[in-house]
Parts: structure tokens; sequence; C-alpha cells
């Protein structure tokens, strides 16, 4: 892409690729939801995107790129369970603080805002070759 | 420029919808990143803009472009709202395809003239 003015379909298709990286995360975060782990640095910790919009001054359009993924939220929480094989010396396990209702509320988002990016890229491509077809 | 010319304001109508529709895209591109301000095209300011300077596009359409005020300000600055832009961006497909057909309609009325039918 680069120093290339950006195209209608690079907009959407960069929108389409952040939301894809959101929806991995959340996939991440839902699959570690409730997972233990001996010390609270080990712990699975929450992580989420951080979007950034780019602007194309030659274009006049913007879209948008993952500017980095953080870990985010609570903190794990320390539960005392000395039965537990990954317990610490002192009978404690560190237990993942994954927020599962946001998780799913982000997931929806994710999913609505691709679906659009998709909608907005179909309508785009028809558009284009109306115009491709004119005069014939 | 309406009055000369083979496409009158056509093609500097197409130019607008063009323009508009990437930026009602770039809005819904955006419509999840914080502080992100929604902006649109005034298309009949971008017209008159266009048609004032005879022809030349593009400064009469960043004139024309303004910063859309939301309904309901969302806390993380974003005022992208998906109802307006997916409303405005159908109706500004609609509108580019009128336009097409104003163009195919009087490229054919030429055609036929020039093949004397």
């Amino acid at each position: 892409m680069g120093d290339q003015p950006l195209s209608i379909f690079q907009v959407s298709g960069r929108a389409m690729s952040a939301q894809l990286v959101r929806m991995n995360t959340t996939a991440s975060n839902l699959a570690n939801a409730g997972t233990v782990a001996s010390s609270a640095q080990a712990a699975y910790r929450t992580i989420k995107p951080v979007f950034r919009t780019a602007f194309d001054e030659a274009s006049g359009m913007a879209t948008v790129d993952v500017e980095q993924v953080v870990t985010a939220g609570a903190e794990p929480t320390k539960r005392y369970d000395p039965g537990n094989p990954l317990a610490d010396a002192e009978g404690n396990v560190w237990e993942s603080a994954v927020d599962e209702t946001r998780e799913l509320v982000d997931m929806l988002a994710a999913s609505r805002t691709y679906q659009n990016n998709v909608e907005v890229m179909q309508t785009a491509k028809s558009l284009i070759v109306d115009t491709l077809k004119l005069g014939r | 420029m309406s009055d000369d010319g083979l496409f009158g304001v056509h093609g500097a109508a197409l130019a607008v919808r063009s323009q508009r529709m990437g930026m009602l895209a770039s809005n819904i591109a955006n419509a999840s990143t914080p502080g992100y301000k929604a902006k649109d095209i005034d298309f009949r300011a971008a017209l008159a803009g266009i048609e004032a300077q005879g022809g030349a596009g593009d400064a009469g359409i960043d004139a024309a472009t303004l910063y859309r005020v939301p309904l309901q300000p969302s806390q993380d600055g974003n005022t992208v709202e998906l109802a307006t832009e997916q409303t405005a961006f159908a109706e500004n497909a609609v509108a580019y395809q009128t336009t097409l057909a104003f163009l195919n309609g009087r490229i054919s009325t030429i055609t036929r003239a020039l093949r004397g039918e």
C-alpha cells in the first residue's frame, strides 16, 4: 500500500482485517475463561486490540488498523484450592478474570461491523462494474 | 459547466457521488475506532462548488466536506452512527446508479445520432 492512494476496497478490506483481529482476541479470551495457573504472572489476562484510524490525505478516505494488542481488564483472582495440582506451596491458584458477558457482546459487535464492511464492499464493487459498462 | 459539454452536470455529479461513497465507506470502516469523527459531503454544495470553478473537482468537494453532528454522542468520542451511515450509503449508491443511467441515456442518444439511425 505504502504511498499509493487508498482505494475503497482497501478501506473496507483493512477494516475487515481489524475486526477479524478483534474477533480472534475475543475467541482467545473466551477460550481461556476460567483457566487457572500457579502464579499471578502465569495466569491468563484478557487481551484487546487497539484500533487507530489511518487517514489518507491523497484520497480523503480513512481506514482502520490494529495498532497493537494489549492486555486489559481485571487482575487474575487468587483462590485457595490446595487439592488443585497447579496449586503453589501455599495452596493458592490464580484464575483468569475474563468477563464472559463483555466478550460475547464484543464478539457480536465485531461480527456486525464486519458484515457492514462486506456490504459496503459488495455495493462498491457492483457500482464500479456498472461504471465500467458505461456506454455499452 | 452544466450547459456545455457532452454530459452536462452528470460528469461532476458522478465524481461527487464517488467521493461521497469513499467517505461513507471510511465512516463505516471506523465504526468502532475510539475518537473517530464521521464526515460527509454536502452533495448540493459540492456540485455548486464545482460548477462555480468551471469543472475543476477537488477544492469544491473539500469545501463541502463537513463533520457529522451525532444524534447521541458516544462516550469514546466516536461520532459514527451506523443507522445514519447505512442510510446515507444506500441513498448515495442509488443516486450513483441514477447518474449512470443518465449518462448511458446520453451516450446512446449520441451514438444513435452518429449512426444516423
